[in-house]
Order: C-alpha cells, then structure tokens, then sequence
C-alpha cells in the first residue's frame, strides 16, 4: 500500500458514501424502466396505427360505395370510367386460388422434409440442410416474382399453350415454394420436441422408422405442424411481389386458373404503382381492402396461436 | 407345435421395410426438392444477368435504354435507407426486449405486449405500407421520403429484432447477474455493463437477419409511391430515393425481355449483399456467441 492511500482516513462506510452518487444513481433507476416501458409501447402504437388508418380510410370509403356491394358484389371494375363497381370478390377469389395452389405445393414437401430432417437425416445432414433452406427462406419475393414469371410461367406455357404469361398457377406454385422453408423448420421444431423415449417404445415393439414417423411422431406433433400451416396460409394471403409481377391483373370471379388473375395484394400494388390521385374512391379503396387483407391474415395467426396453445401436447 | 408362421411374418416384414425404404426415397426428393429449386434460381439469375453486370452498372442511373442502365441511384438508395433503419429498429427492439425481459411484471398489459408483438410479425408487408403512407407520409408530412421509409421498415422488422433480442437477453445467465448485484450495482447498472454486452452477440445477429429482411423488402416501398427512374441520390433523410428491390421490380414489369437480364443483374446484386449480411450474422453468431 503507497503512503498516500495509508494516509487518508476515509473507511469503506465513507468511501461509498463518497464515491456514490446517490441522488442521480436514483433517478437512473427510476428512469429506466419508464422510458423502457415507453420503447415497448412503440410496438402497441403500430398496431394501433395500423387499425386506426385502415378504419378511417375505409370508412371514408363506405361513404361512397355502399358495404353491401364491397362485400357481395362479383365485378371489381374500379377503373370503368361511367359506373365503377367494387365487389371484393373477385380480388378473395384471386387470393385464394394463389393460396390453395401454394397449399398443395408446399403443405405435401413442407411436411415430408420436416419428416426427412427430423426422423430419417444424419446430424451431419441436417446440419447441411437446415441453412439451405434458411436461405430459401431468406430469398427476397421480388425475386421469386422475377423467377415465376421468367422461368416458371415459360415452362407452363411450353406444356400447355392454354396458360398466358400472367396466370394464376405459377404465382401459386412459388409462393408455395417461399412458405416451404417455413412449414418444414416449424413442423420440424414440432417433431424434434416429441421425446425420444416414445419412439424407442415404437421401436421396441418391432416398428419400422415410416411407423414410428407417422403412426407416433406426426400425430404427437400435428398441433405443432397444423399451425405451421395456417401460418403459412396467412403468409400466401399477404404475399404481394409474387402475384404483382406474375398474376396479372384481372379481378375474376371464376374458377379459371391459367388466365390473368388478380389478388387484393396485388390491385393495391396495381393502384400504388398508377397515378391515381389522392382523395379519389379508387385512392380509398386500396385501404378497404388492406383491412379485408388484415382481417384474413388476423384470423389465420390467431388461429395458429389457438391450435398450438390449446392442442399442445405436453411432455 | 408351430405357433409362429415364419413365413408370412418374413412377407409382412419385408412389405414393411419396403414401404419404408420407398417412403424415405420420397422424403428425401421432397427435401432435395427445395435444395434444386434454389440451385436453379440462383443459376438462372446468374446466367441471365452477369453480362450486365459491369462497373457502368454501379455507376450509371437507371435508363430507357437496358446498356445504359444502372443501379447508382437504387444501391445508395438501399444502403442509406438501411443506414436509418438499423438504429432505429436496434433502438426500439431491444429497449422493448430488456423492458419485457427485465422489468415488466407479469400482468395482463404484459401478455397484451407480447401477443400484440406475435401478431404484429403475422401482419402483410403490404399493409405496413398503408401504415406508412398514411402515417408516416401524409399525416407527419415526411412525403416519399428516406425517412418516411425508415420508419416504416423500421416497424416492419421491429417484431424480429424484439423477438431475437429477448431470446439472447434471456440466455444470459443468472449467475452473472447475481454476481452483479452481489458487488452493489444497481439494476440498471446490471443491465447496461453485464447483461447487454453479454447478450450483444445474439442481438446483432438477430438484428443482421432483420435487416436482411428489410433490404430485399419491395412491397411496403411500393406503397408508399416510391420512384423508380431517379437520377440523382439523396442528400438529406429528407428527399425521395428509390431502392434495389423498388428498381428490380421496374424493370421486372417492362415488356422488353432486354430489361429482364438488367433485372437479373440486379437481383445478382442484392443476393450477394444478402448473402455478405447473412454471412455476417453467422460469423458473429459463431465467434461470438458463449454457451453458458
């Protein structure tokens, strides 16, 4: 110890007492936790402003387009220049031919490669695997447009001439291609979480690994893959590049599937991209049916949450 | 006395391991199906657009003409609109992440937090851009500007960023910060100098990947009526831009095929600018990243 620290006086009592710097120590302390709270609340107030635009907007909307017609009526010709009509149904049954299309595609290949991943591959396979497909995940959609309409869509219309350029199949099918990574790793995680000492009783009564995958494993885990489902479903609705670049913009109300087609995404893009003024009907439109969209997507999530919280098996 | 028909019990078996062997061929297709789609994608894009890839396609602005393109005023665009959304985003999320990891009470305003938080990442991008037209544009007055932009990115990742924040907030052991409290420091104290640092690894990479996101995101700048034929770059948060994706998807929509191969030189770039991102996450997550 130097001379100097020996010759002062201070005790540790005195040294704290000195060294803290209580008043402005409180007051961070108390601080802290405010202004957290106030950062946190940003992620209430987007949500607030998402529902309180879409509300305002679209109301304006209903004071010149009657509810009953937005949601019964099958013509959406916003741009008719004598009688404009906007029935939404056509842009749904856009939505939802792209969606059922991405359904059929990734639901059969998401689940099958979470299967592969999870009961059949080696670690060192996984381990390979799982980041690929990471970065399909990662793939920005307006290069799965560009990819759908250069190089899917050829393809189509070289095996059937009845197909256009814009169609509803291929937008269908990459989409279906962007939601796989994200049924395979969520249902994969489902799988991974079945505990390994169910299926060592399947093995022990003679079971082969198909039997133990999908006699014990998949039903154990359907609560988990159910919902990576319907998350993905909401994924497909809210899609925009793919179907802007790819789908064309017709609004129908039919079941056809190689001609143009329109989705509510994709007309608001389609309104976006012109130059329709701002406090025109066809301007209020685009938020009536972003709050269709936000309806639909809303469901689909809550209803994720649902089946994985209610039907959750716990091990 | 033969109680056990051997043969049938050999013929049930083998139609078993059969079916498994047959099924397990299909589950790897089914894997390897993916895996081929991104090796066509990324050969596709690569052929069609490196003959315009050039050093005059970083130099030059976008044109009418597909030789003359470029993507000067996209690539500027795209990096200083990552350059705002990085710390906003970073600011908001992991501030949201601490508060719920470390101050919030177990109450329902809580629960109303985090379900918001889990919905708010199910919402279409599309719609933050009506979020951002109406808000952020209009009501604000920020018009089609670099700001107005960030904004809306910013919330758009927000959920990513909370998430993956609260995950490495989380993992941080108690050990430490016991530790720290055993030697006097304050809560806040705590927070800042052992749980922060200890939990930044985790955060960045988090971060990184959403910022990943952010750059290849078209639809939310499309809404918000952002231009595609700029010929100058911005100066100020202030004034108009356009963006990587915004300039690939123009150049996606025209009719001559020729502005199909500058598209793709332009997705060769953003691809490679997600992929250096991503890279770095990884290397972050790798190095950096203690298992407690």
């Amino acid at each position: 110890m130097s001379m100097k620290e020996s010759n002062s006086t201070l005790n540790v009592q005195e040294l704290i007492a000195k060294n803290s710097n209580r008043g402005l120590l409180s007051f961070v302390e108390k601080l802290m936790p405010k202004l957290l709270l106030a950062i946190a609340v940003v992620s209430v107030l987007t949500t607030v402003g998402i529902l309180a635009t879409l509300l305002f907007e679209t109301y304006t909307f209903f004071t010149r387009v009657s509810f009953w017609e937005f949601i019964t009526g099958t013509e959406w010709y916003p741009f008719a220049n004598s009688t404009p009509t906007y029935g939404i149904l056509p842009l749904i049954v856009g939505t939802l031919k792209i969606t059922g299309i991405a359904v059929l595609v990734a639901v059969p290949i998401g689940i099958a490669t979470a299967i592969y991943l999870s009961e059949y591959a080696s670690f060192r396979a996984r381990k390979i695997i799982k980041p690929i497909l990471e970065v399909l995940a990662g793939v920005p959609t307006i290069v799965y447009g560009f990819f759908a309409l250069t190089f899917v869509t050829p393809i189509l219309r070289s095996i059937s001439p009845e197909v256009s350029i814009f169609n509803a199949i291929s937008p269908g099918i990459v989409v279906g291609i962007m939601i796989i990574p994200m049924i395979a790793s969520l249902s994969e995680d489902a799988m991974n979480s079945v505990p390994n000492s169910m299926r060592d009783g399947a093995y022990a009564l003679g079971s082969t690994k198909l039997e133990v995958a999908i006699k014990i494993v998949l039903p154990a885990a359907i609560s988990g893959i159910v919902a990576s489902t319907v998350l993905a479903i909401s994924r497909a609705i809210g899609e925009t590049m793919i179907v802007a670049v790819a789908a064309g913009s017709t609004p129908r109300f039919d079941g056809d599937l190689t001609g143009s087609i329109q989705t509510m995404t994709a007309y608001i893009v389609q309104v976006s991209t012109g130059d329709v003024g701002y406090g025109t009907t066809i301007y209020y439109s685009i938020y009536a049916v972003g709050f269709t969209l936000f309806i639909f997507t809303l469901i689909m999530n809550m209803l994720a949450q649902y089946i994985s919280k209610r039907f959750r098996e716990e091990y | 006395m033969n109680y056990i028909d051997h043969e049938s019990v050999a013929n049930k078996t083998n139609s078993r391991l059969l079916k498994n062997k047959v099924l397990k061929a299909i589950f790897l297709a089914a894997t390897m199906f993916g895996l081929i789609v991104l090796a066509i994608l990324l050969y596709r894009i690569v052929t069609q657009g490196s003959e315009y890839l050039s050093l005059e396609f970083f130099t030059s602005f976008a044109s009418r003409i597909p030789e003359n393109s470029g993507i000067k005023a996209a690539i500027l665009g795209s990096i200083y609109l990552m350059l705002l959304v990085a710390p906003i985003s970073m600011f908001l999320g992991v501030g949201t992440a601490v508060y719920l990891e470390e101050y919030a009470k177990k109450n329902k305003f809580t629960d109303f937090i985090r379900i918001n938080i889990s919905n708010l990442a199910g919402v279409p991008s599309v719609v933050f851009g009506l979020l951002g037209l109406t808000i952020f544009a209009r009501f604000f007055g920020l018009g089609i500007s670099l700001m107005a932009a960030a904004l809306t990115m910013s919330l758009l990742i927000l959920p990513i960023i909370i998430v993956a924040s609260q995950e490495a907030v989380r993992s941080v052991p108690k050990e430490l910060r016991d530790a720290s409290y055993a030697m006097g420091a304050t809560k806040w104290q705590t927070i800042l100098r052992i749980v922060l640092p200890a939990a930044i690894p985790g955060i960045l990479t988090g971060s990184i990947l959403a910022l990943s996101r952010a750059i290849g995101e078209t639809a939310p700048l499309v809404v918000l009526g952002i231009p595609t034929i700029l010929m100058f770059t911005p100066d100020s948060i202030m004034s108009t831009f356009t963006a990587l994706p915004m300039q690939i998807f123009d150049w996606t929509k025209r009719p001559q095929v020729a502005f199909h191969d500058v598209a793709a030189a332009g997705i060769i770039v953003l691809m490679t600018l997600l992929i250096i991102m991503n890279s770095i996450a990884v290397f972050i997550r790798n190095k950096y990243q203690k298992r407690y």
